[in-house]
């Protein structure tokens, strides 16, 4: 099965988690994703190979990136009618909190859904929402090849 | 610091080595850094190209070892920002190279500038611009 077939499967089987599944780098991060209120949420289960500053402890800025990246990822392939995988152009993130050694939550919002291209907010937080640890904004290639 | 320190410091980042990071050059304010290609790292299982998310760990690290290699005494850091531009969907079964420089040290902030490539730094996969926060204090606290 092609990765789309696998995509359009988890959408209809309303499974979030089988679309993670799919991709060896999911795993390799450690990403798990669930529906809370309407709202996709995906989590980044705290492992030790995810530490950047082993002093502090804080978690590798490119592990935050990273699973911000992929939850505005899940959020376009979860919201759109049509599965088309989606392509970054640019992304911007902002490290706002030294990341603790501890699970790491990421939810994603569209501010603009084009023909073209999507423009996508997400935020990363800890133990509080209000204090995020890091956010980005994310712009996305989204045409069918 | 010694080049070795600097170096061993680098590699021993625990998620760098979890992504098989390599430092292959570094010079007063410049790194070179290698990702090998790893089968774990895809993020397109029909193409087999690399997640965009290990490209992007692989230019945080380069930038804040730039920052490193630029400064004369060592001192704890922290990224503040991180812009990232894809350019190109990474070969499959290719390490991708990553040369960053720390072109500007403030007492505050370092700026810093990185290309991701294959083969030639002509050919970019992706280009980088960060900036970080320099001598933060445990905890965090900017």
């Amino acid at each position: 099965m092609s990765i789309r077939d696998v995509l359009e499967a988890a959408k209809r089987a309303g499974d979030c988690r089988a679309m993670l599944d799919a991709v060896p780098y999911t795993k390799f991060l450690g990403l798990d994703a669930e529906v809370a209120d309407g709202q996709l949420v995906t989590t980044m289960r705290y492992a030790p190979h995810l530490i950047g500053n082993p002093a502090l402890p804080a978690l590798h800025g490119g592990t935050l990136g990273a699973l911000l990246e992929s939850a505005a990822i899940f959020e376009l392939l979860w919201r759109s009618e049509t599965i088309v995988l989606p392509k970054t152009i640019t992304f911007t993130v902002d490290y706002l909190r030294s990341g603790a050694a501890r699970d790491t939550h990421a939810s994603a919002n569209i501010t603009r859904q084009g023909r073209r291209v999507a423009n996508v907010r997400v935020e990363a937080w800890q133990v509080d929402r209000a204090a995020p640890v890091a956010t980005a904004n994310a712009i996305f290639l989204v045409m069918r090849d | 610091m010694s080049e070795n320190k600097r170096r061993s410091g680098i590699d021993l980042v625990p998620h760098n080595k979890a992504l098989g990071i390599e430092t292959v050059e570094l010079e007063r304010g410049t790194a070179l850094l290698k990702l090998p290609y790893d089968p774990k790292l895809i993020g397109n299982p029909d193409t087999g190209t690399l997640h965009g998310g290990a490209i992007t760990a692989l230019l945080d690290a380069s930038c804040g070892t730039a920052v490193f290699a630029a400064l004369t005494e060592w001192a704890p850091i922290a990224t503040l920002d991180l812009r990232i531009d894809y350019l190109r969907a990474a070969d499959p079964g290719k390490d991708v190279m990553c040369r960053a420089r720390c072109y500007k040290l403030t007492r505050n902030v370092a700026f810093t500038r990185a290309f991701a490539y294959h083969d030639s730094e002509d050919d970019p996969i992706a280009s980088a611009v960060g900036t970080f926060m320099l001598h933060t204090k445990p905890g965090g606290a900017k």
